[in-house]
Order: structure tokens, then C-alpha cells, then sequence
């Protein structure tokens, strides 16, 4: 971890910060602001590092997506679902033993570039082949366990150094997702056109007098002004992004147009740190299709909106991590509505500027039967928290012992990710 | 039963009123307070005790009857909703009929809502809602979706106050419940009846019965009771397609006769001679569809909670939950929660004693307990006046129930449930909602409960549009919720104000709720900002 301040950071230091600096440095007092909620370690590292999680929830096809292409055992388990080798809507070579589905070729640029890469066999150890439990246990970062209140990402928020800002943590989606509930608040953007779409309440006289019923010091007033403040920060953002893309036409509805704002924010607001967006549809029991059909219509979109992100990201991308995860993946063999059923192990994509791109890391445990889990999924060998926990160790800079509260259980490491991240 | 009479307490007789009506309804409605003092305040409690005693108009009555698929059996609903669907290949038809199966749904929130927002037997409905949440069930797993109306309607809302037994053992048998927890495929390993998916012990909900339904996570059991009580619940399922409809008595004992333990004839054979004894647990119509299957039963012998449960069929179920619901561990859980719900976030720990041991000198009476509760010195005490901070959905019901509009479209009120993070029917874990302010206060709720308060308030919300003129989106049973949101959306400039609400009347009816500032601010507003601020102001957010 290194604490010298980016020569880059340093340059686009604001005044506000400079102030802030110099105010701690002269009373030696730990400040907090008045949206404080919870008492963090007040540094000044002016970090911008971010990670932005994608969750793809409904379990998606990892061996789909990430192709064991030269594995007999895959076309043999999967006659009609299965992505070809060679031909028409063949797999796009990635290392020469796998390769990507060819709907997600909008990223094949970022993999020769070197900013793509996979975990595969990755996921969580609990064996739950339940959607809600899986989603539940990587959401709260502590699988086979129920009781923990919080999600991993809030506790990542409440060891993030600095001052407490109103959108440091921005959640894509009508409701809070269970992975950022906590005490730390976060910020919500509605998806779609909704987001910048007027609430009842963006009303100046409507604002002003709920203003004065809650200018107190309760946690309701609190509550109510650090909404207010992360509210008036995203509009103003999201407004002018209206005002420049939309022209009078309606733009595109789904994950590639939610992307394109929230890279506008992270662009815009340099408080952002921890972003959230999920995508479902990925549930395909029936009519998986291979070239082309239900998995393939729905990687298109997202493949292309990560791609449009990331350039929309500009500069920012060199400091931005973003994962894509997934609850569990799905069986080997086709079932017998040409699709595929619950499975364990899947593979994790991680993109950015500072990944170690252009390879698939992780212990590939195979597909031959002595080596599926439970004689029909693929095997988890990496623990989907590891790739996680190199984030927030070499990219968040965070300690041992705050990623110890972040992921309390015992956690056994393969150890194959610890060059993924330039450090 | 000596019923000692309400204390003066702390609380001035002014707010007593409103306070009942806060904890005990859903919040005020125009006149419920004029009506309360017009019958006495002790005299409206105890009528709400006993909801026969009050009666529902007719109009209300016809409405719920009009909801067709709120009164038909699990079967019913599964041969009417799920079987056309199975028989179709994926495409138009199929999508079709999986929008049709959603007015099931719709009909369920329907019942529910309109109940809670215009019932008169509000204590029934506040109870309905806590033991849903209680024995929560998610709509969006599977086969819960046909079933969850009838759940509420059948095993929840008859029970609600009575013996926490007989709420128990409703739930225990309904196909919602044995579905949601996995317990239909639980099923003794190598017996008969076992093969395909229902191959073996599944734990699932024993565990929750025993963590989330009875004892609760610290009420001392172990993981050997856990799998004691999965054995003893083997075969309790609901009745599937080929299978016998109702115990076959000729194949019931044929079972027996190939155990080996002699006892165990006897006890059955001395059974036998009782003419047909009425399920424990409650009444069932004909058809519910729960369905014990004795070929995948572990008929064998268990140690539960340390007491030894001899061999037998539906029976060691029976006397498990009978165990169960007797226990100081669960009456302790029961009271806590209740009064965590009508009392404080941290209930007074004497309170919660007392109210144990009402409820186990009555072997579980819900009423005696409640009236332990409610004729306590706690629950008029000035400094729990006020300080519940209302879940999503007690806030949109109060609200609405405030404005004292009529509502025909609720769909507005299922979407703003969504929209502040507690869909109904939509928890998908079986601990259901949180009670605590902890669990709902947020800088974004605060954002879209006032936005929903300036909707309300302005009369932006299509309540008075007929349901079957809405169009049905796309459905979409995603973890973020079984009901889809509707979304809560400004209306184009030129608007169709829907009846908007008479700030005045709302003052009068809820006004004595609000601080002197807020009352200051609220008549300094524009006229048409006030009904609004009321909605949205700090005092209301709280019960």
C-alpha cells in the first residue's frame, strides 16, 4: 500500500480539501462534518480509487461466458447449448485453451489491451443452491451464516478514510441493495430515465419548508439533510447528462444507458468510491440458446454498456475496478428444456485500469466428472471474497485488520490472485 | 378476569386517543377519534380484542368476497393457475398465462389493503400483518405466488388472536409455508416414498420453525433437535397429482404393520377405534391441501428438546409443535416481539415478563397476552408515546388511511411499499421485515417518503382508477420484490388532480399528532402544500 499521494491527485486537490488540510493540520483535531454518521479515521488521503460492483443476479452461465473451449467434457455435457469452437458464432480465443462468448465482443478490446481479466472456478463455499440464500451470503460477505445485519460493501464504506461525503457510495436501483444496508448511508440513483426524472419532492417551495420541519440534530433530521445534499449533488449531475444526451429523443432503457449516467457521475463527482448495479434475466432453466437466444441477447447489452463505461470513465477508469459477479453458476450438462439448472462454481470478471488483464486466473478445477462438485457443477477453488479482498487490500488500500471486520469469517486464499491488481 | 382499568399513566387523556389508534390501527382515520370517545377508550379496546364483535360493513364485506381467487383452496388455485401454465411450451401463450396467474397476487394485496385502510376491525388487521411477517413467506419463490393469499386468508388472519397453538399449526400445514421452507420434499432417507427430488432430510424448516416461529435463535435448542425435528416433519406436504388425496386408513396401517416396533400397532390400532378425530391445529376446509405422506415419513422414535416422542406418523408432528408452542422459551420470544411492535424498539424487560407469564397461565392465549399488554402501565406511559418509527408500510397505510380517500387502485400504495425497500409479500428471507427504526431510517427514505407524502398529499395518486383498465407491465418476480413497483412518477404539466385531500380535514384528523413547530410551518404553507407537510412531518414518520 502506498501512501504517497498520487503526483495526479495532488494536482486537481481543490481548494476545499487544501482548507480541510490545513485546518487538521493546525488543531490536530479529527473533524466531522455535519452529515457525520459514523466516526471513520479522518486522513487526508485524497484517494480516488473505486470500485464498482455489477451483480448479475439469477445465477449466469459462467461456462458461457468464460468457454472451457478445449475441453471435450463441454460439448459432450451440453449437445445444443453448448458455444463452437470454430464457424459461425464461435468463441473468441482468449489464451488459447478459453474463450469469450462472441456477444460479449465489445470486450475483447479491453482483454488485448491487458484490462480484462477472469477468476474462474470462483464462487462461495456454502452449497445453497437457493437464489435468495446465495445472493443473500455473498451480499452480506459471510456465507452460511444469516444473522449478519449489514452488507460487505457498507462495512467497506465505514473503513474508507476522509470525511464522510453524501454520495461516496452510489446505488444503482429503486431500493437499497442488501450488500450496501448499514449504518454508513448511500446514495440511491433510480435506473433507467427515472433517474434524473423529478420526485415529488424536487420541488424548490415543497424542498424549503420540509427543509425547516427537520433542521434539527435528531437522526431524522440527519437522515432527511444527508439525503437532501446526496440528492441535489446526483441531480445536478444527472441533469446536465439529460440535458446533453437525451436532445428530445428517449435514449435506450436498460444496463448499457444506467452505465453510461453512473460513468457521468463517477466522472463528475470525485467522491464517489463504491458504486452498485444489478442485472437480472440470467435464470435460464429453459432455452439458454447458444448462438444467439436468451443468454446471448442478455450478455450483448451488458458486454457493450461495461465497454461504453469504462470509455466514458476517461481518466477515471485508470483508478477504477469493476466487478462482475454472479450468486452461483450453473450445472454442466444441458437439462432437458435446452437449458441448465443451479449450479456452484462461476467465473468472476475484473476490469479496469489497474488489473493485470489478458488472463484467466484461478485453479481451473475441469469439467470430468471425478472433478464437478457434487457429479454435476463446476468446483469452487477461489473464494469469490479472495479477488475482493485484493481490491480493497491493493486497490482501497485498506488494512488486514479492517478487511478482518469487512469479512470477519476464517477465509482460505489459493493465493493464485496476488499480481491481479498492479499495486 | 379481573381487568385492572387503564392507568392515568403519563400520558394526558388528549393523546390517549391517538395513541391507541397509532399502535392498535393503522393510525386515524376522519372520525375515529370523535367515535372513540364516543364509546370509551377501554370499550373501543376491547371490541378490538374481539373482531366479532365489530361489525364490517357490507360494502367492505362484498368488496372482499369479490376477490374470486383470495377464496379458493391451494388446489384450486394450483389446477386453475399453474397446471395451464406447465402445459405450455415457452413463447406468447406461456407468457400469457404467467400474467394471467398475477391477478392472484394483485387479489391478495387487494384484500390486504383495503382491509387495513378502511376495516373496522383494524387490531385484526394490524395482527394479520404481524404474523404474516412473522411467518413470512416470499411471494416470489415458486409455487408461493398461487398461494400466498390463501395463506393470510386461511392459516394467518382466523388465528390472529386466538391460541398461538392453533396460528401455529394453520401455518405448519399450508402448502405456502411447506413450500417456501422446502419442507414438502423433506423426506426419510430410503423410505418407500422416497426418490427424485424428494430424496432425503431436508432441514430447512425446522430450523426456521424452531429460530424464527417458536423458541427463537437463543431459545435452547441444539442441531440435534434441529434434525430430530426434520425427521419428525417427514412427509408433511400438500397434496401433488397422483397422490392420494386424503390418509388412505387400509395403507396408513399397512405401513405400521411393517414396522417393527410392536408399540407402536397398539398405539395406532387404539387410535383407530376413535371416530375421526379433527385436525389438531385448527379447522381446514375441505381441500386445503395439506397432504402427510406416510411413505416418506421416518416413523421412528425421537429425542426433541429433551423429551422422547415414541414412534408414530402425523402425530409426533403434533406433539412437536405442541412442545414447541407450551414452551417459557417461546412465550418469551412471542411477548418480546409483540411488545417490540406495540410498546418500544427495546421493550421494557418487566413488561415482556409479564407478558410471558400471561401467556403461559393461558397456554398461549394471544388475547390474554395482548390484554396484559394493553392494560399495562408501560403502554400508556408519556415516553413511549410517539417513538415507533413507522415501517414503510404502516407509513403508506396511516397516510393514506389520514387522507381518508377511498381507494379502488392499489397499486399506487404496493409500489410505494416497493419503492421504500419492504414489497409486500416481498421479504425474501423467513425472518420477515424488521420492527426497528434502525432497520428503516435512511437518508433515501426520508427522500422517497416524502416524496410519497407530496404525492399523496397533492392528490397525484390514480387511487380512484379502476384496477382492470391499468395496464400490466412486464412482470418480473426479481429478489427486489414479488409486487412490482408502480413507478411513483410525476404526472405530465397538465394533471388530472385526483380528489385532492382537504388539508383541513386531515388537521382535524391527525393534527393532535404535530408539534407546535411543525403546526406553525404546516399553516404558514401555501394551501396546497399543506396537506403534504402533514403527511411528511416528523411526528407522523412515527407511531
Amino acid at each position: 500500500m502506498d501512501d504517497r499521494p498520487d503526483s495526479r491527485n495532488s494536482q486537481i486537490i481543490g481548494r476545499r480539501e487544501f482548507i480541510r488540510a490545513a485546518t487538521l493540520a493546525a488543531s490536530g483535531a479529527v473533524i466531522f462534518g455535519p452529515h457525520a454518521w459514523v466516526a471513520r479515521a479522518s486522513s487526508v488521503v485524497n484517494s480516488r480509487k473505486r470500485l464498482v460492483l455489477v451483480f448479475l443476479r439469477g445465477a449466469v452461465d459462467g461456462l458461457n461466458v468464460v468457454v472451457p473451449y478445449d475441453e471435450s467434457n463441454y460439448y459432450e455435457s451440453r449437445p445444443s447449448i453448448a458455444i463452437p469452437r470454430i464457424g459461425e458464432g464461435a468463441v473468441l480465443d482468449l489464451d488459447g485453451h478459453f474463450g469469450l462468448n462472441p456477444a460479449l465482443a465489445s470486450l475483447m478490446p479491453a482483454w488485448k489491451e491487458g484490462l480484462l481479466a477472469f477468476v474462474h472456478s470462483c464462487g462461495s463455499p456454502d452449497p445453497t443452491r437457493s437464489h435468495f440464500d446465495a445472493q443473500d451470503y455473498i451480499e452480506s460477505g459471510t456465507p452460511g451464516i444469516r444473522t449478519t445485519p449489514d452488507g460487505w460493501m457498507n462495512r467497506t464504506l465505514a473503513a474508507l478514510p476522509g470525511k464522510h461525503q453524501p454520495t461516496e457510495a452510489l446505488s444503482v436501483g429503486a431500493v437499497l441493495p442488501r450488500i450496501l444496508s448499514g449504518s454508513m448511508p448511500v446514495a440511491n440513483v433510480s435506473p433507467g430515465r427515472g433517474a434524473a426524472r423529478p420526485l415529488p419532492l424536487d420541488n424548490p417551495r415543497i424542498e424549503r419548508v420540509f427543509d425547516s420541519l427537520y433542521n434539527g440534530r435528531d437522526p431524522l433530521s440527519k437522515a432527511y439533510q444527508e439525503g437532501r445534499a446526496a440528492r441535489q449533488r446526483l441531480l445536478g449531475e444527472l441533469r446536465q447528462d439529460m440535458a446533453v444526451a437525451d436532445n428530445g429523443a428517449p435514449g435506450p432503457e436498460g444496463f448499457p444507458n444506467d452505465a453510461a449516467r453512473l460513468a457521468w457521475l463517477i466522472q463528475r463527482d470525485s467522491s464517489v468510491r463504491l458504486a452498485f448495479i444489478s442485472l437480472g434475466g440470467w435464470d435460464t432453466h429453459v432455452n439458454q440458446g447458444s448462438i444467439g437466444g436468451q443468454l446471448a441477447n442478455h450478455l450483448k447489452p451488458l458486454g457493450d454498456g461495461l465497454a461504453d463505461f469504462a470509455k466514458r470513465l476517461g481518466s477515471a477508469y485508470d483508478d477504477t475496478v469493476i466487478l462482475v459477479l454472479s450468486e452461483f453458476g450453473r450445472t454442466v450438462r444441458e437439462n432437458g428444456n435446452g437449458g441448465t439448472d443451479h449450479g456452484h462454481g462461476n467465473v468472476m470478471w475484473i476490469m479496469g485500469g489497474p488489473v493485470r488483464g489478458g488472463r484467466v486466473y484461478g485453479r481451473w478445477s475441469g469439467l470430468s466428472p471425478a472433478d464437478l462438485y457434487q457429479e454435476r457443477d463446476l468446483a469452487v477453488t477461489t473464494d469469490f471474497r479472495e479477488p475482493i479482498v485484493q481490491v480493497l487490500l491493493t486497490h482501497l488500500g485498506l488494512s488486514a485488520i479492517q478487511i478482518q471486520k469487512i469479512f470477519p469469517q476464517r477465509l482460505t486464499f489459493s493465493g493464485h490472485l496476488s499480481t491481479i491488481l498492479r499495486g | 378476569m379481573i381487568r385492572p382499568s387503564i392507568q392515568s399513566g403519563a400520558l394526558p387523556p388528549g393523546q390517549r386517543s391517538l395513541h391507541v389508534l397509532n399502535r392498535l390501527a393503522f393510525g386515524p382515520r376522519p372520525g375515529d377519534t370523535d367515535y372513540i370517545r364516543q364509546i370509551g377508550l377501554e370499550n373501543w379496546i376491547e371490541h378490538q380484542l374481539h373482531p366479532d364483535s365489530i361489525a364490517e360493513p357490507a360494502a367492505l364485506r362484498q368488496r372482499i368476497t369479490s376477490l374470486q381467487t383470495l377464496h379458493m383452496t391451494p388446489e384450486e388455485l394450483f389446477i386453475r393457475y399453474q397446471v395451464p401454465l406447465r402445459q405450455l411450451a415457452p413463447g406468447d401463450d406461456k407468457k400469457a398465462a404467467r400474467q394471467r396467474s398475477e391477478i392472484i397476487l394483485q387479489q391478495a394485496a387487494q384484500g390486504r389493503i383495503i382491509r387495513a385502510l378502511e376495516g373496522p376491525r383494524q387490531l385484526q388487521e394490524v395482527m394479520t400483518a404481524f404474523w404474516f411477517n412473522h411467518f413470512n413467506v416470499f411471494a416470489g419463490k415458486g409455487l408461493c405466488h398461487l398461494w400466498i393469499g390463501s395463506f393470510e386468508q386461511e392459516a394467518i388472519r382466523p388465528y390472529a388472536m386466538g391460541r398461538f397453538r392453533e396460528l401455529l399449526g394453520a401455518t405448519a400445514k399450508h402448502p405456502a409455508m411447506l413450500f417456501y421452507l422446502d419442507n414438502w420434499q423433506n423426506t426419510a432417507p430410503h423410505s418407500s416414498g422416497a426418490r427424485g427430488k424428494f430424496e432425503g432430510i431436508n432441514e430447512n424448516y425446522a430450523r426456521e420453525l424452531m429460530e424464527l416461529h417458536t423458541l427463537g435463535v437463543n431459545g435452547g435448542y441444539s442441531q440435534a433437535d434441529v434434525i430430530a425435528l426434520a425427521h419428525i416433519l417427514t412427509g408433511w406436504g400438500f397434496v401433488r397429482r397422483n397422490a392420494p388425496k386424503t390418509v388412505n386408513r387400509p395403507a396408513f396401517e399397512r405401513a405400521f404393520a411393517s414396522a417393527r416396533v410392536m408399540p407402536v400397532r397398539r398405539f395406532l390400532f387404539g387410535r383407530a377405534r376413535q371416530s375421526s378425530r379433527p385436525w389438531r391445529g385448527g379447522e381446514f376446509k375441505a381441500g386445503n391441501g395439506f397432504y402427510f405422506d406416510p411413505r416418506r415419513h421416518d416413523f421412528s422414535a425421537q429425542t426433541f428438546l429433551g423429551q422422547r416422542i415414541p414412534s408414530g406418523g402425523l402425530d409426533q408432528g403434533e406433539v412437536a409443535l405442541d412442545i414447541l408452542a407450551r414452551s417459557p422459551a417461546t412465550a418469551n420470544h412471542i411477548s418480546f416481539q409483540l411488545a417490540q411492535y406495540f410498546v418500544a424498539d427495546q421493550p421494557p424487560g418487566e413488561l415482556v415478563k409479564r407478558m410471558t407469564r400471561s401467556y403461559l397461565a393461558t397456554g398461549g392465549n394471544l388475547r390474554d397476552v395482548l390484554q396484559t399488554l394493553f392494560f399495562s402501565t408501560e403502554f400508556w406511559e408519556r415516553r413511549h408515546y410517539g417513538v415507533k418509527f413507522k415501517t414503510p408500510y404502516e407509513f403508506v397505510i396511516s397516510a393514506t388511511r389520514g387522507v381518508g380517500v377511498p381507494v379502488v387502485n392499489v397499486h399506487p400504495l404496493t409500489g410505494a411499499m416497493a419503492l421504500l425497500g419492504m414489497p409486500l409479500y416481498g421479504c425474501q428471507t423467513p425472518d420477515g421485515y424488521k420492527q426497528t427504526q434502525e432497520a428503516w431510517l435512511s437518508p433515501n427514505a426520508m427522500m422517497m417518503r416524502l416524496s410519497f407524502a407530496t404525492a399523496l398529499g397533492r392528490g397525484h395518486l390514480p387511487l380512484q382508477h379502476p384496477m382492470d383498465e391499468i395496464a400490466q407491465d412486464e412482470s418480473g418476480r426479481t429478489p427486489e420484490g414479488a409486487m412490482r413497483p408502480a413507478a411513483m412518477r410525476m404526472p405530465p404539466a397538465a394533471v388530472n388532480v385526483f380528489a385532492e385531500p382537504d388539508s383541513m380535514a386531515l388537521a382535524a384528523t391527525v393534527g393532535d399528532l404535530l408539534s407546535s413547530p411543525t403546526y406553525e410551518a404546516v399553516w404558514a404553507a401555501p394551501p396546497g402544500l399543506q396537506a403534504p407537510l402533514i403527511l411528511g412531518s416528523p411526528e407522523f414518520m412515527m407511531r
